[in-house]
């Protein structure tokens, strides 16, 4: 094994470091402090969202409906502020239905073993749907005067570094502990590189899915939380934007393998960088919308091109509705 | 004084008259001979909105003062949601034209989409007014905002804040395919050729996406912190771009141009707070109003639907610090829904 070989992880690192390199020789104000903690402020919501994508992608599944956890419990928070409710009672409710959701994501796909791509992509569809229908008078939420104080989740700075960081950095370490320090982080590993011999060794497979999907949809809830507090308003319509593809870009690109059992944290940090360098990199150079998104799209298909050399498929283990 | 020389005789004159005439006014009332053919116009007629999605300021608006208007006149108000989805209202278009309302209300999702099905519309009997994103094809009627206009002015502002200053601006489009969003680049283009002294530092889409206007703007304030001004093409969108404003310490300093539809806590609330230091509104309520009135003239005139064609620009209103607090403004959803 002493092979000249790179994992992805790597392979996506040293791209990172060169694009990093070249925009800073070529690129005027790019390697200053400010533009730094500005770049990460950026993708601090989507590297947020990556580790929560990345809970359930470890133990191969995927959480397409991760963008409705965020649009609707924190929209419908807001909006019950606005009717006025008080803020603490709202964001319980808000918090209520992302576990409610959670559980129902989890049934069906631990019990009623609906694959998880189209199990989430109904329910994401049934949450945006119901927050449309029932829950918004509007799709943009707007901030109240009950909610002044809790924009501090997303705006402003602490000991020189915006919020929204500490935010990430927060999330990340959760995270890290939840899977590297505990037990279910463990069980989350075994499922996801072998379902069947997980549950033949005896680890509650089915109670550690419905698990995954409810903390995926927390996660998504907190994220929600802080870009609402970010731009002052929840645009509860960004389910229909393409964000969960650059989620799942994030994840794939940090070398976390779509077919399950690999990767952590690490890679999601990794991948929100790459990210993060591009976007920052394209809008100092003013390129136009177009040309990015096929940049980033060439990227994800690199990304899902060597995921599948370097991750291949488990043959045994793969079944129809696995992506 | 000359023709009545005697003012008794006068007096006489018009006392005769008055009693000639005041009794039969009195005793039966004078049918007014119009109203009741326009009642009969009006009644059992159903009028169809399409619009690109509801549940937005603009739509919601619309919709409230369409049916306060011609609901009381016994018309049928029906709506067919195109929730943001081209193909979806290309649809509702269709069926429309086989179930024959009198009328189409019709938000364009772009300038070509709609076109043919409403040229098909307007020949199959059914007169189309297009609201606020016109198509390629003129209809009975136009009603709606001069997206040219609204980029002229909203750059003039920035133009005129950014005197004596860097002279630098950054621009945050809407979506690349809109139609309003290219118009309005347009407008922003006539006045800059006017003033090279300005320079565009910056000129991205941001989707109509608060967080995308965010991200772009703080990025561009940290490459240009003496930025003077910024043309946002949404106020919906550009509380992302305020909010970076805001959070670069320089509200006040970047003077944000915006526009959208006036309503409360999008537009006023926003002004006043600074967070927003123009917000060019297109009224959606008069806009309504403008409808309900043309819908009611063309059905009451029994014209050929396709016969008579005409535009009715908005009238803008600049909402700034000075006006932000008039109640005539902006206007609330909640009351026009009342």
């Amino acid at each position: 094994m002493k092979r000249f070989r790179f994992n992805q992880q790597e392979i996506v690192f040293a791209v990172f470091a060169l694009l990093f390199l070249v925009f800073s020789i070529f690129l005027n104000g790019f390697l200053t402090a400010e533009n730094m903690l500005t770049l990460l402020q950026n993708v601090a919501v989507l590297g947020i969202l990556g580790l929560a994508m990345a809970i359930v992608v470890i133990g191969r599944g995927i959480d397409i409906s991760l963008i409705a956890a965020l649009a609707v419990p924190p929209g419908l928070a807001l909006q019950m502020v606005q009717n006025g409710h008080s803020l603490p009672f709202s964001l319980l409710i808000a918090v209520l239905l992302t576990i409610a959701f959670g559980l129902v994501n989890g049934w069906l796909i631990a019990y009623a073993e609906v694959p998880s791509l189209f199990a989430t992509l109904a329910t994401g569809l049934l949450l945006a749907g119901l927050g449309q229908a029932a829950l918004f008078q509007l799709d943009v939420v707007q901030w109240s005067p009950g909610m002044d104080g809790f924009e501090r989740l997303g705006q402003g700075t602490v000991l020189g570094v915006p919020t929204s960081i500490w935010m990430f950095a927060i999330a990340c370490i959760v995270v890290a502990f939840l899977l590297r320090q505990t037990r279910w982080g463990a069980y989350i590993y075994a499922i996801g590189d072998n379902p069947y011999a997980a549950r033949v060794t005896g680890i509650p497979s089915r109670p550690i899915i419905v698990l995954q999907y409810v903390i995926t949809a927390l996660i998504g809830c907190f994220a929600g939380l802080v870009l609402a507090a970010s731009v002052n308003s929840m645009p509860t319509r960004i389910f229909n934007s393409t964000l969960i593809y650059d989620v799942i870009l994030v994840v794939v690109l940090g070398g976390i393998g779509l077919s399950g059992g690999r990767g952590g944290v690490l890679n999601v940090i990794i991948g929100t960088l790459l990210i993060g360098t591009m976007l920052n990199g394209m809008t100092i150079m003013d390129i136009s919308y177009a040309g990015q998104n096929l940049i980033k799209g060439v990227v994800l298909l690199l990304a899902v091109i060597t995921d599948s050399f370097l991750n291949p498929r488990n043959e045994e283990t793969a079944q129809q509705g696995d992506i | 004084m000359k023709t009545f020389g005697n003012p008794t005789r006068a007096t006489l004159a018009a006392l005769a008259l008055a009693t000639l005439t005041g009794p039969a006014l009195a005793q039966q009332g004078l049918d007014e001979p119009f109203q009741k053919p326009f009642k009969e116009a009006l009644a059992g007629k159903t009028v169809a909105y399409v619009p690109v999605a509801m549940n937005f300021d603009l739509t919601e608006g619309w919709y409230a003062g369409l049916k306060k208007e011609l609901e009381p006149f016994g018309v049928k108000f029906v709506i067919r949601d195109a929730n943001w989805n081209t193909n979806a209202g290309a649809q509702a278009v269709t069926s429309l034209i086989s179930e024959k309302p009198a009328v189409i209300v019709v938000h364009n999702p772009d300038v070509q989409t709609y076109a043919k099905l409403l040229q098909r519309a307007e020949n199959e009997g059914i007169y189309v007014i297009q609201i606020n994103m016109g198509s390629a094809y003129r209809s009975s009627a136009f009603v709606g905002a001069n997206w040219v206009e609204i980029g002229e002015r909203q750059t003039e502002g920035v133009v005129k804040a950014c005197e004596g200053k860097s002279n630098k601006i950054a621009i945050i489009q809407g979506a690349l395919s809109a139609a309003a969003s290219a118009y309005t680049l347009k407008g922003v283009e006539n006045v800059l050729a006017k003033h090279p002294e300005i320079k565009v530092v910056s000129s991205q889409a941001a989707d109509w996406d608060a967080a995308k206007a965010k991200a772009i703007t703080q990025t561009v304030l940290k490459q240009n912190p003496d930025l003077c001004g910024i043309v946002g093409f949404w106020d919906g969108m550009d509380i992302g771009t305020a909010a970076a404003v805001k959070e670069a310490g320089l509200t006040g300093k970047v003077f944000l141009a915006t526009s959208g539809g006036g309503e409360r806590k999008g537009a006023c609330e926003l002004v006043k707070s600074g967070a927003f230091d123009l917000n060019m509104s297109y009224d959606v309520p008069t806009q309504a109003a403008q409808m309900a009135g043309t819908i009611k003239w063309l059905l009451s005139s029994g014209a050929k639907p396709g016969s008579i064609k005409g535009s009715e620009y908005t009238t803008l209103i600049p909402i700034t610090k000075e006006n932000a607090d008039s109640p005539m403004s902006c206007w609330n959803l909640s009351d026009l829904k009342k």
